[in-house]
C-alpha cells in the first residue's frame, strides 16, 4: 500500500497510533476490570476502598459467586424469554425500519421532508410522560403480562433506525435505482435485490443495536411483565438488589454474565466492518 | 412515474403509519391533554387551561436552571462525542494489528445499560474511594493540587457527565465504521494518484462522503442529550446547588415524586417544541454541508 510507505514519518505515525490506542483502550476497559474484580470479591471486601492499583486483585477469590447466581434464579427460563423476544424484535426492526427508510430515500414526493420530521418528532417527547398512557392502552387491549407490548411495536418501524437506514441509502449512487427502474423492476424488487445487499454494514449495525437495546431493556419488562415465569434476564438479575440485600458481589457476577454474550456477539459481528466489502463490484 | 412513486412512498411507509396510529397516537394525545390539567394520578384530572405553562414561565425558577444545565451539557457533550467517535473509527479503519480486539475494547462500554453505567460512574467519581482519584491522586499530590470532588463540585459536576458520555463513544464508532465502509476505494486511489496527503484525503474524500453519518450522529446525539435522565437519576440527582438538575430529571421528579402529571406533561411538550425547532433548523442548515451521493 502506497499510503503507508512514507519512511520515518510513517513509523512515528504508527507508534503514535498504538500509544493512543493503548491509553484509550485501557480507559475503556478499566471499569470492566473493576466489574470482574468485584464479581470475584467477598461481600466484605467489595465495600473496602482500594488505595493501590495492585488492590485490583481480590485478596480471596470467590468464583462460587457465579454458581450461586445460577442457583438462586431460574436463569435458563429468563434466558429463553429474553432470546424469544430478541429474535422477533431484531427481525422486525431490520425489515420494517429499512422499508420505511426506502420511502424517504428513493420516492420523490413533495411532502417527504415534512413527513420525515413527523417520524423524528416521535423521539422528541420525553418517554416519562408516555409511560402511564401507554400502560393504560396495553391494559385495555389485554396485553399485560404477555410479550406482545415488547415485540409487536418493533414490526412498525422505529424512528432512530429509519433515520439511520435513510442516511446509508442516500449514500448509494442514485443511478442504481434509476437503471433498475428503467429495466422495469418494481420498488419492492429494487429494495430487496439491490439496496439491502449493498447496505450490509448498516444492517449489521441496526441488528446489533436492536439486540443490545432489547437485551438490556429493563423498564419495558418491568412495566409489562408480572408473573415471574415471563421475566427476562435483566428483570430477573436486577432482582438481586431487592431480594438478597447487600449481596453486591452476586449482582456484579450477574452483570458480568449478562454482558458477556453481548461482547461475544460484537466480536463475531465486527468483521462486517471491513473496508471494501460494502461496494464490491460497484466501481466506476 | 410520479404517481407510482407516490404510491410506493405510502406503501413503504405504511408500517410506521399503522404503528403510529396503533401504539403512539393515543398516548401522545393523552399526554398533550394532560398538560392542560391538574392531575395527580390518584385523583381524576381537573382542567386548568394554560395554568401549567404559565407556572413554568412565571413561578418556577428551577425550569430555567434545568434548561441551562441541559443546554450546557448538550452543547459540550454532543460535538465532543461525535468528533471523538469519528477519530476512533478512523484509527480502527486502518490496518493496525489486532483490530477485532481494539474495536471490542471501545465498544465494551456500550453494552452496559444506562442505569448500570450510572452506578459504575458514581463509584468512579467518588472522591475518596473512586477510580478517578485513585489514578489521578499520586500525580496531583506531586503537583500539590487538591483532589477534585467531581459530582460534589458544582463547577466540575456537568463536565464529569460529559466525560462519562465520552466513555461510551463505541456506539458512534460503530455507526461511523459502517459509514466508512461505503466510501468507494477508487476515490482513495484517485487521491493517491493526485498525491494527496493523509489530511487532504480526509478533508476531500473521507469527510464529504460520510457527512450523512456525521449529520445523523449530531442530530440523534442532540435529541438524546436533551433528554438525559437515567444516569442523572442514579449518579447525582439534583446535585449540589442544583448543578446537575437536568430537564427530564426535573420532569421525572414532578411526575413521580410530587405526582404532578399535568405539570410534567406541560414540561415535556415545551421540551418537545424546543428539540423540534432545533432539529428542523439543523435539517435546513444541512443542505449547506451534508453531501448525499444519491440526492437528485
Amino acid at each position: 500500500m502506497m499510503r503507508h510507505g512514507r519512511g520515518f514519518k510513517s513509523v512515528a505515525g504508527r507508534v503514535a497510533t498504538y500509544v493512543v490506542l493503548v491509553v484509550l483502550g485501557l480507559a475503556s476497559i478499566l471499569p470492566f476490570i473493576w466489574l470482574v474484580r468485584s464479581s470475584l470479591c467477598s461481600d466484605k471486601e467489595i465495600m473496602l476502598p482500594v488505595t493501590k492499583l495492585s488492590g485490583i486483585v481480590p485478596s480471596e477469590m470467590h468464583p462460587e459467586n457465579y454458581v450461586r447466581v445460577f442457583q438462586s434464579v431460574p436463569f435458563w427460563r429468563y434466558l429463553f424469554n429474553t432470546s424469544f423476544i430478541i429474535v422477533f424484535v431484531v427481525t422486525g426492526t431490520v425489515l420494517s425500519s429499512s422499508l420505511c427508510a426506502y420511502a424517504f430515500a428513493f420516492c420523490r414526493v413533495p411532502y417527504r421532508n415534512l413527513v420525515f420530521y413527523g417520524v423524528l418528532a416521535t423521539l422528541m417527547l420525553p418517554g416519562v410522560v408516555m409511560i402511564i398512557p401507554t400502560f393504560i392502552l396495553f391494559r385495555t387491549i389485554g396485553w399485560i403480562d404477555t410479550f406482545k407490548p415488547l415485540i409487536l411495536p418493533a414490526f412498525f418501524g422505529q424512528a432512530f433506525f429509519i433515520f439511520l437506514f435513510r442516511q446509508f441509502f442516500l449514500s448509494l449512487p442514485r443511478e442504481l435505482v434509476e437503471a433498475a427502474r428503467i429495466d422495469g423492476a418494481s420498488a419492492l424488487q429494487i429494495y430487496w435485490r439491490i439496496i439491502m445487499p449493498l447496505t450490509r454494514p448498516a444492517i449489521v449495525t441496526v441488528a446489533l443495536f436492536a439486540f443490545t437495546m432489547t437485551w438490556n431493556d429493563f423498564m419495558g419488562p418491568l412495566i409489562y411483565l408480572n408473573s415471574q415465569e415471563n421475566w427476562t434476564l435483566q428483570l430477573g438479575l436486577q432482582s438481586f438488589q431487592g431480594q438478597i440485600s447487600n449481596e453486591w458481589s452476586l449482582l456484579m457476577a450477574a452483570t458480568v454474565i449478562t454482558v458477556l454474550p453481548l461482547i461475544l456477539l460484537f466480536l463475531f459481528l465486527q468483521r462486517y466492518f471491513i473496508r471494501g466489502i460494502a461496494l464490491t463490484g460497484l466501481k466506476g | 412515474m410520479a404517481l407510482q412513486e407516490r404510491r410506493d412512498f405510502w406503501l413503504f411507509l405504511s408500517p410506521w403509519i399503522i404503528g403510529f396510529i396503533l401504539f403512539s397516537f393515543g398516548p401522545i394525545l393523552a399526554s398533550f391533554a394532560m398538560s392542560f390539567t391538574d392531575y395527580s394520578i390518584f385523583k381524576s384530572p381537573r382542567w386548568i387551561g394554560l395554568g401549567n405553562y404559565r407556572e413554568m414561565l412565571v413561578d418556577d425558577p428551577l425550569i430555567l436552571k434545568a434548561l441551562w444545565n441541559t443546554f450546557f451539557y448538550t452543547f459540550l457533550a454532543v460535538p465532543l462525542h461525535t468528533a471523538a467517535s469519528l477519530a476512533v473509527a478512523l484509527l480502527l479503519n486502518k490496518k493496525v494489528k489486532g483490530i477485532p480486539i481494539w474495536r471490542t475494547f471501545f465498544y465494551l462500554p456500550c453494552v452496559v445499560s444506562g442505569i448500570a453505567m450510572g452506578v459504575l460512574w458514581r463509584w468512579i467519581f467518588n472522591p475518596e474511594i473512586g477510580l478517578a482519584n485513585t489514578i489521578l491522586g499520586p500525580f496531583l499530590d506531586i503537583l500539590r493540587l487538591p483532589h477534585p470532588q467531581w459530582l460534589l463540585d458544582p463547577v466540575l459536576a456537568k463536565p464529569a457527565y460529559v466525560l462519562m458520555n465520552l466513555w461510551s463513544l463505541g456506539g458512534g464508532m460503530i455507526i461511523f465504521l459502517a459509514g466508512l465502509q461505503g466510501v468507494p476505494e477508487h476515490l482513495y486511489e484517485a487521491a493517491d494518484i493526485d498525491g494527496a496527503g493523509r489530511w487532504a484525503q480526509f478533508r476531500h474524500v473521507t469527510f464529504p462522503m460520510i457527512t450523512p453519518v456525521v449529520f445523523f450522529q449530531l442530530t440523534m446525539g442532540l435529541i438524546g442529550s436533551f433528554q438525559i435522565f437515567a444516569q442523572a437519576y442514579v449518579m447525582s440527582g439534583r446535585g449540589i446547588d442544583n448543578s446537575t438538575l437536568f430537564y427530564v430529571y426535573y420532569l421525572f421528579e414532578q411526575a413521580f415524586r410530587y405526582f404532578r402529571m399535568g405539570y410534567a406533561s406541560a414540561m415535556a411538550w415545551v421540551l418537545f417544541a424546543g428539540i423540534l425547532a432545533v432539529t428542523v433548523l439543523k435539517f435546513k442548515l444541512a443542505k449547506r454541508w451534508v453531501y448525499y451521493e444519491g440526492a437528485e
